[in-house]
């Protein structure tokens, strides 16, 4: 797929919008905005939020979209250009120069180079779409390399030189905001915030992405949910939790529990902490009657 | 689209009024002056971004003030704290609100501040109202700042970086023995002496320094020894590459970034102005339960070496303090408390609080002297007897 047909995809805000409602992920108009902005910008799109609301999905959303293949880099403390970029295949370097004997061999083929998903995205950046994961977690020698990265859209390999991409590669990074990212790369790339989704717009995720709740169900649940998110939990449930917290519940529920009992067995899927269980235990069967009424 | 790109890329360096002169199209002098009142509010704004707000609107038709609205978020990308106020300028400016109201959401929450949005011109200016007994912590150290490292907090600083706990990264360094092969620098060794094999190179993991929270108590009850504790916390950040500093009293304040300016005095006299509730009381629970609650916050104390100066005073109930000690704990390396009250030879843990927190502590320490302080963190990489054994012993 070319540049241009990228860009005619995503017309408009509302196309875009549309199309990604067709690969199951409700985005709002801002979120959108910003795709359709990213996109047709050709800048990075940066998406911050709390975990679990949905980020990684909407990478994932873009790549449908597009119809490309999605490269995730997920990004760790200590993660270096030998996991971002490239990577020598040394133990076949080794055995291709024994085996090569007196002829000469170029040790610096391709078939030796592993290519990282920074390079994989270089090498075909109208195939495949980058998601760089998480970049929260990984320190700033790596903000700084993926900067140069973004900047340019180039890699140098001393031993073959530089590899260019010949279009703009469309990246997606995430971050959960565990510290804040450097100034300079919040500057390069279209910013989006996803917040919580209101009650409404979860239960319409809840029942696309699940398949078989009921909608009074993934109503009850979406409000349920936007109640427990209002106390002060250790970790409040993401959308994911939400819909698993629907599935089990009706999983349940065709086992034979009427359905305040079964989303009471089910909060295990939805709250992971068990502090928070013994906080929200005593208001949970409230909360459920309200929900469901 | 060509001509508000080439405008915008160099306007930085014309002056304002030159800016509303012939060159620029009349359509596009808002976005410009939009941008121009986020900077004079402190926003971080680059040129390019300007650029892109402007090719943004353009994209988007604009078909609606909303399409604006909308472009402004994703391309000047203010900071989620700060949405609040940016809502407030973009109403203000675009729809001629005739003064927007920044207000913070005052919320009954336990309030939390991070020092990152404040303004140089904000800083600069001290909270001046103080007077009495009830002496800043700035004005007590403006008064005795000419002994340098009379506290010996300059060595202390010099020593921290080496002796916080340390951890194993994912980095790999050279070394000479007990390493795994290093295939990379070995076969380019082994390409440039010509299919030789030499001695075979060693690669192994680096050790790091683990981080380094410090959490002060700035309560009343606390009041003698806050400013000690300031310095000492300004040693750790300049000593330390990743130690954070806030401060808890009825709220929560982050003054680390206050803390890197190198200047001890004027790093201190920022720091206490961020800080709102000195010498107030404490809600100690509730201000570490919201410490935890910002996934950015708890963060830093995951995996951390963690401090908490405090005499553990809570009033009232302490189920909230013994709820955040315990997941803190969860969280940290090692979670020590230094009391000021444990500097006295007859002091027991036998208050509630103090009780029903000691066995999730790892250390509880004497916390009066700033000489015992930087004694005991520089000590913090060593292992040490469970807080509860050595004082079940002591009793």
């Amino acid at each position: 797929m070319t540049r241009a047909d990228a860009e005619q995809i995503a017309a408009s805000p509302e196309a875009v919008a549309a199309r990604l409602a067709a690969s199951r992920y409700l985005a709002d108009d801002s979120l959108a905005t910003a795709i359709f902005l990213a996109i047709r910008l050709g800048k990075p799109l940066l998406l911050e939020g709390a975990p679990g609301v949905g980020k990684t999905e909407a990478a994932k959303a873009v790549a449908e979209l597009l119809g490309r293949e999605l490269v995730r880099l997920q990004c760790y403390e200590g993660i270096d250009a030998g996991h971002a970029l490239y990577e020598w295949n040394y133990q076949r370097q080794l055995l291709a120069i024994r085996h090569a004997g007196e002829h000469e061999i170029d040790i610096y083929d391709d078939r030796f180079l592993i290519a990282r998903p920074l390079l994989q995205v270089l090498r075909a950046p109208e195939q495949r779409v980058l998601l760089v994961d998480e970049i929260d977690r990984s320190d700033h020698e790596f903000e700084a390399l993926l900067l140069e990265f973004l900047s340019d859209f180039q890699i140098s390999i001393p031993e073959r030189g530089t590899i260019r991409a010949e279009t703009q590669p469309i990246v997606i990074l995430t971050s959960n905001r565990t510290r804040e990212l450097a100034e300079a790369l919040r500057r390069r790339c279209v910013y989006h915030w996803i917040g919580y989704p209101d009650a409404a717009r979860e239960a319409q995720i809840i029942m696309l992405r699940s398949g078989h709740v009921a909608e009074a169900t993934a109503r009850a649940v979406a409000n349920a949910v936007q109640q427990i998110r209002a106390r002060p939990l250790a970790k409040p449930p993401g959308i994911a939790e939400a819909v698993e917290w629907a599935n089990a519940a009706t999983i349940l529920e065709k086992g034979g529990s009427p359905w305040s009992d079964a989303f009471r067995r089910a909060i295990g899927v939805l709250i992971k902490d068990e502090e928070d269980l013994s906080a929200i235990a005593p208001e949970l069967g409230r909360i459920v009657e309200e929900a469901l009424a | 689209m060509r001509d508000l790109t080439e405008l915008t890329t160099s306007w930085h360096r014309p002056p304002i009024s030159q800016m509303h002169g012939e060159s620029l199209p009349h359509a596009a002098a808002p976005f410009l002056g939009f941008a121009r009142l986020l900077r004079h509010h402190a926003f971080a704004i680059a040129p390019e971004q300007v650029t892109s707000f402007m090719q943004a609107v353009t994209l988007l038709g604009p078909r609606s003030m909303n399409d604006i609205h909308e472009a402004a978020l994703a391309t000047l990308a203010p900071s989620p704290d700060r949405r609040s106020e940016f809502e407030a300028h973009f109403r203000g400016y675009f729809y001629g609100n005739a003064k927007p109201s920044i207000e913070g959401e005052e919320d009954e929450e336990t309030r939390v501040k991070d020092d990152r949005g404040t303004r140089e011109e904000e800083s600069r200016t001290v909270r001046q109202e103080k007077g009495g007994e009830l002496s800043s912590a700035l004005e007590q150290l403006s008064s005795r700042d000419f002994q340098r490292d009379a506290d010996g907090l300059g060595s202390f600083r010099r020593r921290l970086a080496s002796a916080l706990p340390a951890r194993r990264s994912f980095r790999t360094t050279r070394t000479r023995s007990r390493g795994i092969l290093d295939l990379r620098r070995s076969l380019s060794e082994i390409v440039s002496a010509d299919g030789d094999i030499p001695a075979p190179l060693l690669r192994r993991r680096q050790t790091v320094p683990r981080k380094f929270l410090l959490l002060i108590d700035v309560s009343g009850s606390m009041k003698l020894h806050t400013a000690d504790y300031l310095k000492l916390a300004h040693a750790a950040v300049q000593g330390a590459d990743r130690a954070e500093v806030f401060t808890f009293g009825t709220r929560l304040t982050r003054i680390t970034s206050a803390l890197r300016i190198r200047d001890r005095d004027q790093a201190l006299a920022r720091a206490s102005a961020l800080v709102d509730d000195w010498d107030g009381g404490t809600r100690m629970g509730p201000t570490l339960l919201a410490f935890l609650s910002v996934p950015r916050f708890s963060a830093f104390a995951r995996g951390a070496a963690v401090v908490i100066l405090s005499d553990a005073l809570e009033r009232g109930d302490h189920a909230d303090l013994e709820t955040a000690i315990r997941r803190l704990s969860a969280r940290a390396f090692r979670l020590s408390l230094a009391t000021p009250l444990a500097g006295d030879p007859r002091f027991r843990p036998a208050t509630a609080a103090l009780r029903a927190i000691l066995p999730v502590l790892d250390d509880l320490v004497d916390g009066s002297s700033v000489r015992s302080l930087t004694h005991f963190i520089l000590s913090l990489a060593r292992p040490a007897q469970a807080a509860e054994a050595i004082w079940k012993r002591v009793s």
